[in-house]
């Protein structure tokens, strides 16, 4: 009877946690909680809390990941984890005289220099290319890597794009003739589960995080992809500029990502030049009359 | 106590998270703390990037129209909380609550919450 009970339990577990069970479920849309679904609205279930990770595979970081434990974890709308634009002193960087003054000329949205949207001159704002490293800095959602012999691929949901890191024995340029939004990338193995990519290249105009801070044509930037085990990897970030900053520091250090299922489907996430037009005129309106009103209520001199 | 006090900074920490992640990438300087619950019938449900739009008419009691502009999140968080570009349609009467109203004193304001002729309610819940 109790063998009996066991198989039962056995098989029911086998259907409830089985990929295709979980990826054909159906659950009435309800409004007021977190329901995480994929680009083809399919609920992406949450691993149970006692869940045991198996080992990572060698040399192997393929597959579709997403930030853990919340998919929105790596938003940073007011800058990357470890240096948020605030007022604790922990947090600021170190800026070279430079790098303060091209600081204060970027007028984000968001954090201790954000500006209402009308005086923004965020690029992003305007749909140019989010670049790298915001890419990750800003919006880290899901992502998908690719490995072939010679190179290390990821798309990103993020403004869906795509960066190559090549791992066929090339050294970074020495000289860049032309920076790209999205830099030269090379990458190696460090160790049978680190993966460790340095970039450089990277074009002015981008803006390293959301609250805008800056680089330059000298920036190097280092990616750390540890897998811990086979469902959970740790990304770490460091940034060397020595134009814009006295030292490297690290806007993200063992940011968790999740392994998701073969089937999901990584959801659309694109700037649309027209609609952010259509945005920025709706809301910069309010903006200008902000400004009015406040002149208004200030006597002249 | 200790698990009282951990609790309490745990949920402290995870508002400030989900706080801040509202309306990334664009401002919210433009928004003070105010919150208003208005009635009124829906004219557009903009289901667009970076932040979706409800426009809605409010009728005062003398018959004069106000034009109201709510925005809420973007698509792709939305459609997690079981809003959908379908949860609107224009001539609907529906209830809007919005926590954030612009400082210029304009009809604009940021949605939390709306609830249908039917009584439904659509919210993100306790995050934003």
């Amino acid at each position: 009877m109790s063998k009996r009970l066991v198989a039962t339990a056995i098989v029911l577990g086998v259907l409830v946690f089985s990929p295709l069970t979980r990826a054909q479920t159906t659950e009435k849309r309800e409004s007021g909680k977190n329901i995480h679904r994929d680009g083809w609205d399919r609920i992406v279930p949450n691993p149970p809390a006692d869940q045991q990770a198996g080992p990572a595979p060698v040399r192997d970081i393929t597959g579709i990941w997403e930030p853990t434990p919340g998919y929105r974890d790596g938003v940073f709308a007011t800058g990357p984890r470890n240096y948020p634009s605030d007022t604790k002193p922990e947090h600021e960087l170190p800026f070279t005289p430079l790098g303060l003054k091209t600081w204060k000329e970027h007028k984000p949205g968001f954090g201790t220099t954000a500006v209402p949207i009308a005086e923004n001159n965020d690029p992003f704002d305007i749909c140019d290319p989010i670049g790298f490293p915001r890419l990750e800095l800003f919006n880290l959602r899901a992502i998908q890597v690719f490995q072939t012999k010679g190179q290390v691929a990821i798309i990103y949901q993020n403004d869906q794009v795509w960066r190559n890191i090549w791992m066929d024995g090339r050294e970074l340029p020495k000289e860049i003739l032309e920076p790209r939004w999205y830099g030269y990338s090379v990458g190696k193995w460090t160790d049978d589960y680190t993966f460790v990519a340095e970039t450089v290249g990277l074009d002015e105009r981008t803006w390293i995080d959301n609250v805008g801070r800056p680089h330059s044509d000298e920036l190097k930037v280092t990616e750390t992809w540890h897998r811990v085990n086979h469902d959970i990897m740790e990304f770490t970030m460091t940034i060397e500029d020595p134009k814009m900053y006295t030292k490297p520091w690290s806007p993200l250090t063992k940011f968790r990502m999740r392994l998701q299922p073969e089937w999901f489907d990584i959801r659309e996430m694109i700037c649309s030049a027209s609609e952010a037009q259509d945005y920025n005129k709706t809301v910069a309106e309010e903006a200008v009359a902000e400004k009015n009103a406040q002149k208004k209520a200030q006597p002249s001199k | 106590m200790k698990s009282g006090l951990i609790k309490g900074f745990l949920a402290a920490a995870a508002f400030l998270s989900i706080s801040v992640s509202l309306f990334a990438h664009h401002g919210n300087a433009a928004y003070d703390s105010r919150s208003v619950t208005v009635k009124g019938v829906v004219t557009a449900w903009e289901w667009k990037n970076p932040h979706t739009f409800l426009k809605f008419d409010a009728k005062d009691e003398q018959g004069n129209v106000t034009h109201w502009l709510g925005e809420w999140n973007a698509p792709s968080t939305l459609i997690n909380f079981g809003i959908t570009a379908k949860s609107f349609k224009a001539g609907e009467e529906v209830t809007v609550t919005m926590n954030g109203m612009s400082k210029t004193g304009q009809p604009v304001g940021r949605v939390t919450k709306v609830i249908l002729p039917d009584g439904q309610e659509l919210s993100m819940g306790s995050e934003r």
